[in-house]
């Protein structure tokens, strides 16, 4: 689906059915220098089990034109501004978004200064704050291939690393690396720098209106279930889910365990 | 942390089953898989969940076989399926239709040429034959209804070494993609996407099995390739598909649109699926791949060797020696070794190469190459017995010349049966 937002060129992937707003709504947020498809079955089971779904492309990343935004703020701003170009939310109250990694802290932001129209809000993968290293910002600016080997060696768990994917076929650190390949330039340092920016992360979360949902893995290096924890204490009314086993590429490495805890919590 | 070649080759795909423990990939040995529910069944069929429905389009032991050769390769998966030429016809009929083109090396596997040249003509897809050498020639050939190009790693008979930067790139260049035959080299000499290709397939049958006991074929996908960004020329991959619920795959997968076309559709329809016993087969085989090719390529390095100072014989075509074309771009693409077949022709013609067949006690006789074992064949009595010593040369193959598979025996018994047909070739 494409939208026009800000005079720029949008893609949602809306699930392999025609989006219908009067319908309750999904929102699945990606992560840094990724794309939609990262919820590939996630987004086809809501899309296909009575909902609108909307796996949004941020801006400058898969087939959404302009440049990245630098901000999780401006991201934030961003999907409402999505939201309200579809109409979701207008005519149904039930506005869910779910986001991974960079894609969480937008959710949360999100939720935090456009609360009338956010239901609830899933954040996977997650940790607030979320410090991103000068060890990996610096070749995210100089070094994109070796910032992208980087981030996939540390974002799956020791078995994603072997592999064993339930997608028949499919390499998962292959698909992994070729998708942030696939990325613009300098797309993987605005991403980082942006989420290492974002510094009220804990009081939006302590001031939010709507039910959480926090999914951690339990062998995730790159946001450690810790912080996921520690996240989830101040948030008021929170569900926290733990995937043993995975690392932060949850998605991939557990696409149904994902998919059943969002279920449980959204439907 | 991520792995080396030689432990994914053990490990890749594969983790100790949950329920027995078992080490080694159990044989799934099933045509179907009971859904939990009938949630589950309709999400498994209108991909919402991941999984095994029916082994013709994927099953367990298969799997672990794909993302190996996924990963040995660096590519984002894989199919496997019945044959070499399987995986071929698969990879074509899933990018393009009737009215088509490809441009394809004219160094080609003999029933990969038979393909291209006889029977996909009769479907409407053509294909223009190029010497792989000639870079203009590739660009020459290309037209506007042109959807691929397709080269060996190691060319047909004479062992050409496909320039795979520079075919790529213009491949590239005018929105195609480039897929290799990578069955001669094998990911563990050279990795294709590496080096600029899109598409490889492999007949597992030869080195990637090794045992010479299981036919198969492995289709790999590099991810790489925008098929929405060539312009409309794969509306298989980017347009709805009313035969799969309507599905875009470029929307559905930004990298494995390809790999998902061809199995729900090209494993569905022509069911060139694998049987997981065969999966199994060469998945033994794939473990120890790093060990073979080492000993492959040393056994042929002292094979070469001593072919190249015998008196019998007239010439050796092999890519690392450097009277050989493509000796310069063997050592930029193949540093590992130039692969284990080769051929090199006797002085005395066909009489000398059937005397030298027949006083092989080691190397076996027979239409193969890639086994542990080494194999030997001679064109102008077998494969190409019906042409004459003129069209045999017109085609690059001299009445006395022998191919060689150089197999994984000890080097001293190879040379002495080589010296053993040497010797009897002389005497005609």
């Amino acid at each position: 689906m494409q939208i026009e937002i800000n005079g720029q060129a949008a893609y949602a992937y809306t699930g392999g059915k025609p989006f219908d707003a009067g319908l309750p709504c999904v929102v699945f947020i990606h992560g840094a220098q990724n794309d939609h498809s990262v919820w590939g079955l996630q987004s086809r089971w809501f899309a296909h089990h009575g909902f609108a779904v909307l796996a949004v492309d941020l801006p400058g990343h898969g087939r959404s034109a302009g440049k990245p935004l630098p901000s999780i703020e401006d991201l934030a701003d961003w999907i409402e501004l999505l939201l309200e170009k579809v109409g979701a939310g207008d005519t149904v109250k039930c506005v869910s978004l779910v986001g991974h990694s960079m894609g969480s802290l937008t959710a949360l932001e999100c939720a935090s200064r456009h609360p009338a129209r956010i239901a609830r809000i899933a954040l996977i993968g997650t940790a607030v704050p979320m410090p991103v290293s000068d060890v990996l910002l610096g070749p995210a600016k100089d070094n994109e291939p070796k910032a992208i080997a980087m981030i996939n060696g540390w974002s799956h768990s020791p078995r994603g690393t072997v592999g064993g994917n339930t997608v028949p076929g499919m390499w998962m650190l292959g698909a992994a690396r070729r998708l942030m390949e696939r990325q613009k330039p300098g797309v993987l340092h605005n991403d980082l720098a942006a989420c290492n920016a974002y510094g009220h992360g804990m009081e939006a979360a302590a001031a939010l209106a709507c039910p959480a949902l926090v999914v951690s893995g339990s062998r995730d290096m790159m946001t450690h279930p810790k912080a996921a924890a520690k996240l989830a204490t101040v948030i008021k009314d929170v569900r926290s889910v733990s995937l043993d086993g995975a690392g932060h590429a949850l998605m991939a490495e557990q696409p149904d365990a994902v998919l059943d805890a969002l279920r449980g919590f959204i439907l | 942390m991520t792995y080396n070649f030689d432990t994914l080759a053990l490990h890749a795909g594969q983790v100790p089953d949950e329920t027995f423990g078992a080490r080694a990939t159990p044989i799934y040995l099933t045509t179907s898989f009971v859904f939990k529910d009938s949630d589950q069944a309709a999400a498994l069929f209108n991909m919402e969940r991941a999984g095994h429905v029916y082994s013709r389009i994927s099953n367990p032991t298969n799997a672990v076989l794909e993302e190996r050769i996924a990963a040995l390769e660096g590519g984002v998966g894989a199919i496997a399926v019945a044959s070499g030429q399987a995986a071929m016809h698969l990879a074509i009929a899933t990018l393009m239709g009737a009215g088509s083109h490809i441009v394809a090396s004219r160094s080609l596997y003999g029933g990969s040429h038979n393909l291209l040249d006889y029977t996909l003509p009769r479907f409407g897809i053509t294909t223009t034959f190029v010497d792989p050498r000639d870079l203009d020639a590739w660009r020459a050939a290309i037209r506007p209804e042109t959807r691929l190009l397709f080269g060996e790693t190691l060319g047909n008979p004479g062992l050409d070494v496909l320039d795979i930067p520079q075919v790529a790139a213009l491949a590239h260049e005018h929105g195609l993609p480039l897929m290799v035959d990578s069955t001669f080299t094998t990911p563990w000499l050279m990795r294709p996407f590496d080096h600029g290709a899109d598409l490889i397939f492999h007949s597992a049958t030869k080195f990637l099995g090794g045992h010479g006991v299981a036919i198969g074929g492995l289709l790999v996908d590099g991810g790489s390739f925008d098929w929405e960004a060539s312009g409309g020329k794969f509306p298989t991959l980017t347009e709805p598909y009313e035969g799969f619920h309507g599905m875009d795959f470029s929307e559905e997968s930004t990298v494995a649109a390809f790999l998902l076309r061809a199995r729900r559709e090209g494993l569905r329809d022509f069911g060139a699926c694998m049987s997981p016993m065969t999966a199994f087969q060469l998945l033994q085989g794939v473990e120890t791949l790093p060990l073979r090719m080492e000993r492959h390529i040393a056994n042929t390095r002292q094979a070469v060797a001593h072919l190249m100072k015998h008196e019998a014989v007239a010439g050796v075509g092999y890519p690392e020696l450097e009277n050989h074309p493509d000796h310069a771009l063997a050592q930029k693409l193949l540093p590992r070794g130039a692969g284990s077949v080769f051929s090199f022709t006797l002085k005395g013609g066909r009489a000398a190469g059937r005397k030298f067949i027949e006083a092989l006690r080691v190397f076996s006789h027979l239409a193969n190459v890639g086994d542990a074992k080494s194999l030997v064949i001679h064109p102008a009595s077998t494969t190409h017995f019906r042409m004459s010593d003129a069209a045999l040369v017109a085609a690059g193959i001299h009445p006395g010349t022998i191919r060689l598979s150089i197999g994984l025996e000890d080097a001293g018994d190879l040379i002495e049966d080589l010296n053993r047909g040497l010797a009897a070739a002389q005497k005609t």
